[in-house]
């Protein structure tokens, strides 16, 4: 019994403190929480809105596993709606490694699976001054309406021409190739996705 | 130490001790990691710089007030439980109304937790002085640390990108102008070469004085 007195005596603050603190925090977690989530959201929903100008509106889909390099990553599935409610496209995000850090993009598709209607860059920490323009248009502009089979790099070529080859960055080969790489992995594993979604419900 | 007859005098003294003669980055070298790491435009460094000030004011006020209760082999835990909370919020409320930074700035926010400013200052001023003396040190030497990164920040943002506060000042190479932005600025060299040059050049100047 004196053990248990001795134990409160010398604790009671930090006991007291932690449920104070605790609740500190739930409070302002309940009051910001709700504006964390809308932020996310808008920040996806904006991204998507550049890819794909023609949609109205976006919805989460289905969260999927894409395998990579032998590691299972979650991906969100967003399906792009237009005003009509009609689908005009499909959005995912996905991630691999880059030169420095792993790269995590959100790439955008046409609604018939074929063509890439372009990628946005949700978090990368590559080179500044190289390996960082994989933000830019340059590079960008060479997937907005490249087909979804196999993307290729090549390190010199025509950037403007649109096809399955994408010119590298100058002093950045490889982050050009990582971000090749990352859609060429992910693009495969959601299509097929799609496909069987699509194969069981019309069996339905 | 506090004089109760000249209240003005010691609160002014207080501050400057904070901002040049005890500055956290440039004399006392505390609070290193962000000062490398969140320095390379002065947006960051700034938004970095406030959100230390909140939690070192909070964190002091909560010690300074609770420090005839403290045990001396749990004032530690006491401080780093006080500080971890106030850091949480300050996490959340950047995520709510400064979502960009929040990005930007990543895991250096939580990392605050760790900032030896703050449970330095718990250690040395809050837990031994009233609550007047323990705010004006929190102010002191929080604007002391916001000045430094933003000091730092703004050598860096300028060499690295021709901009500060991400408004272009000098013409860059590329877009007509004369200026070849040094990418090297930007990266944790251009953090390390700053620094050290800055601490060379304060150091001369204070042994002038």
């Amino acid at each position: 019994m004196r053990r248990v007195k001795y134990f409160i005596q010398q604790s009671w603050l930090l006991i007291a403190a932690s449920f104070v603190f605790g609740l500190l925090i739930a409070v302002t977690n309940a009051a910001l929480s709700e504006k964390i989530e809308q932020n996310r959201i808008d920040k996806i929903d904006n991204l998507l809105g550049g890819l794909l100008p023609q949609a109205k509106s976006f919805q989460l889909d289905s969260q999927l596993e894409l395998r990579a390099k032998g590691k299972t990553i979650k991906s969100n599935l967003y399906k792009a709606l237009s005003a009509s409610g009609e689908i005009v496209g499909w959005a995912f995000n996905c991630q691999g490694s880059g030169y420095s850090d792993k790269i995590e993009l959100l790439v955008a598709v046409d609604k018939s699976f074929e063509k890439i209607s372009g990628f946005a860059c949700l978090a990368s920490n590559e080179t500044p001054g190289f390996g960082d323009k994989i933000t830019t248009t340059y590079y960008q502009n060479q997937f907005e309406g490249a087909p979804t089979k196999k993307l290729e790099l090549l390190k010199t070529g025509e950037p403007s021409v649109i096809d399955s080859q994408i010119i590298a960055i100058t002093g950045a080969t490889v982050s050009s190739q990582a971000v090749v790489d990352i859609i060429n992995n992910a693009i495969e594993q959601v299509k097929e996705c799609i496909q069987n979604k699509e194969m069981t419900s019309n069996a339905k | 130490m506090p004089n109760s007859s000249e209240p003005i005098s010691c609160v002014r003294e207080k501050m400057m001790a904070g901002i040049w003669r005890e500055n956290p980055v440039f004399r006392l070298l505390l609070g290193m990691c962000p000062t490398l790491a969140v320095t390379a435009a002065v947006k960051p460094a700034l938004t970095m710089g406030l959100s230390v000030i909140f939690v070192l004011t909070c964190s002091n006020i909560v010690v300074s007030l609770m420090r005839h209760l403290l045990k001396p082999h749990l004032r530690i835990l006491m401080f780093t439980l006080t500080i971890s909370t106030f850091v949480t919020i300050a996490d959340l409320l950047l995520k709510a109304f400064q979502p960009e930074m929040s990005a930007t700035l990543g895991p250096y926010i939580p990392l605050i937790i760790v900032n030896c400013i703050i449970i330095g200052r718990a250690e040395s001023c809050a837990s031994k002085n009233n609550l007047l003396v323990s705010i004006v040190d929190a102010l002191g030497m929080g604007i002391g640390f916001t000045l430094a990164l933003c000091i730092l920040a703004s050598i860096r943002e300028i060499l690295s990108t021709g901009a500060i506060f991400e408004i272009q000042i000098i013409p860059l190479l590329s877009n007509g102008g004369w200026f070849v932005p040094w990418a090297a600025m930007s990266m944790p060299v251009g953090a390390f070469i700053t620094l050290g040059l800055l601490l060379g050049l304060i150091n001369k100047i204070s042994k002038k004085a």
